[in-house]
């Protein structure tokens, strides 16, 4: 424990620190809207069947 | 599982940098620097002739799949682009019209770029192959190798030529739009893949008599610097003289209207006239105005053409479909 709090770590610049967190949101964007694609493509492949199903 | 705290496992990235908060190789990438990677004006490019391949196949295209498809072609542009730039950045940051790319300026690593472009790549192709069909997914996987593997890593700086063969990579999106929708591929779309093959080079080398000097520093063997200026636009007209008859051909094939070769032939005469500029005017101002009119021309020349192909074919669907106005 001793050790560890002589250790600063990396430690990011505010312009780090800002980019990153861009960075994260674009990817959480990208992820998200890549998701309800292969939502929508797969309602759409499936046509109106989808809610036809056999329970 | 790692229980230590994230300041001591961080530190493993790299001794040397612990608390060093100026040097630490952090990435201050944006995610507009990304978005510069994915060559956005080429991306748009090849969406609309992809649209273009899509449009004049003759089935009936779900506009979610046809959307999908689309974007998945683009993704694919989109990687091969990073990986261009991800290879280039030594050229790259030698040339004025490429020095603010995101490498070269020094917002993003290297190997920020190739993860970026390779996890692209594969997401594009294996996306389009789900969407659509693993014909389309095959040829824009061919197409991503073609343009880094064979241009960027091998033609463009070996070769006068490179933009001749590499040029087959800009023009196969209209195949890959019209294997997305049918499944197969059909003269049709061979057609358009000619037209932007042959427009490619008088496009690009008018580019190149422009910045032949740039293109000299930074050691990559364009046309002018080989063979000469002359000889780059004598190859010019002879290439606008192929590309002017063979913007006719999809009104011969039948699936253009008349309108559309009215057109073809008003663009390629001009086509040709901006072409003969070029090869008339040969020193001064004068001569670089000219190229960099044809530049700008050849643009506008390859967008009305398929523009005209895709409005044509786009009301024709609509027309089939829409009730009131199908005849």
């Amino acid at each position: 424990m001793k050790m560890e709090s002589k250790m600063p770590g990396v430690v990011l610049t505010p312009e780090q620190q800002k980019t990153r967190r861009q960075r994260n949101i674009a990817i959480g964007l990208a992820i998200g809207g890549f998701a309800l694609l292969f939502y929508i493509v797969t309602i759409a492949k499936l046509g109106p069947g989808v809610l036809n199903r056999p329970l | 599982m790692d229980t230590r705290p994230e300041t001591v496992k961080m530190s493993f990235i790299s001794e040397s940098h612990i608390g060093a908060t100026q040097s630490y190789p952090v990435s201050i990438a944006r995610p507009s620097d990304y978005v510069a990677l994915l060559k956005p004006r080429v991306m748009s490019l090849v969406i609309f002739t992809a649209l273009t391949g899509v449009l004049i196949s003759p089935v009936h295209v779900n506009p979610v799949i046809g959307f999908a498809s689309l974007l998945a072609i683009a993704m694919g542009a989109g990687a091969s682009g990073a990986l261009n730039m991800w290879y280039d950045s030594d050229i790259d940051a030698l040339m004025r019209r490429t020095q603010r790319r995101p490498i070269p300026a020094g917002r993003m690593r290297k190997e920020d770029a190739l993860g970026f472009g390779l996890v692209l790549a594969v997401l594009a192709v294996m996306t389009l192959g789900i969407v659509a069909n693993w014909l389309a997914a095959a040829l824009l996987a061919f197409t991503i190798f073609f343009y880094v593997a064979i241009y960027t890593m091998w033609l463009k700086r070996s070769t006068p030529q490179n933009i001749v063969i590499g040029g087959a990579a800009g023009a196969l999106p209209p195949i890959i739009g019209y294997a997305a929708a049918t499944g197969e591929i059909s003269l049709a779309c061979m057609a358009l893949f000619a037209i932007i093959f042959i427009w490619t080079p008088p496009h690009f080398w008018a580019l190149a008599l422009v910045k032949a000097e740039e293109y000299g520093r930074a050691g990559v063997p364009m046309l002018p610097n080989v063979k000469g200026a002359d000889r780059t636009r004598r190859d010019i007209l002879l290439y606008t003289l192929l590309l002017a008859p063979l913007g006719l051909v999809p009104w011969l094939m039948g699936f253009a209207s008349l309108a559309y070769g009215v057109i073809a032939v008003s663009l390629g005469a001009a086509m040709l006239i901006f072409s003969a500029r070029v090869h008339h005017n040969r020193t001064g101002s004068k001569a670089d105005r000219c190229a960099k009119q044809l530049f700008g021309f050849s643009i506008l020349y390859l967008f009305l053409l398929f523009a005209e192909i895709a409005s044509e074919r786009f009301i024709a669907i609509l027309a089939a479909n829409l009730p009131g106005l199908s005849p």
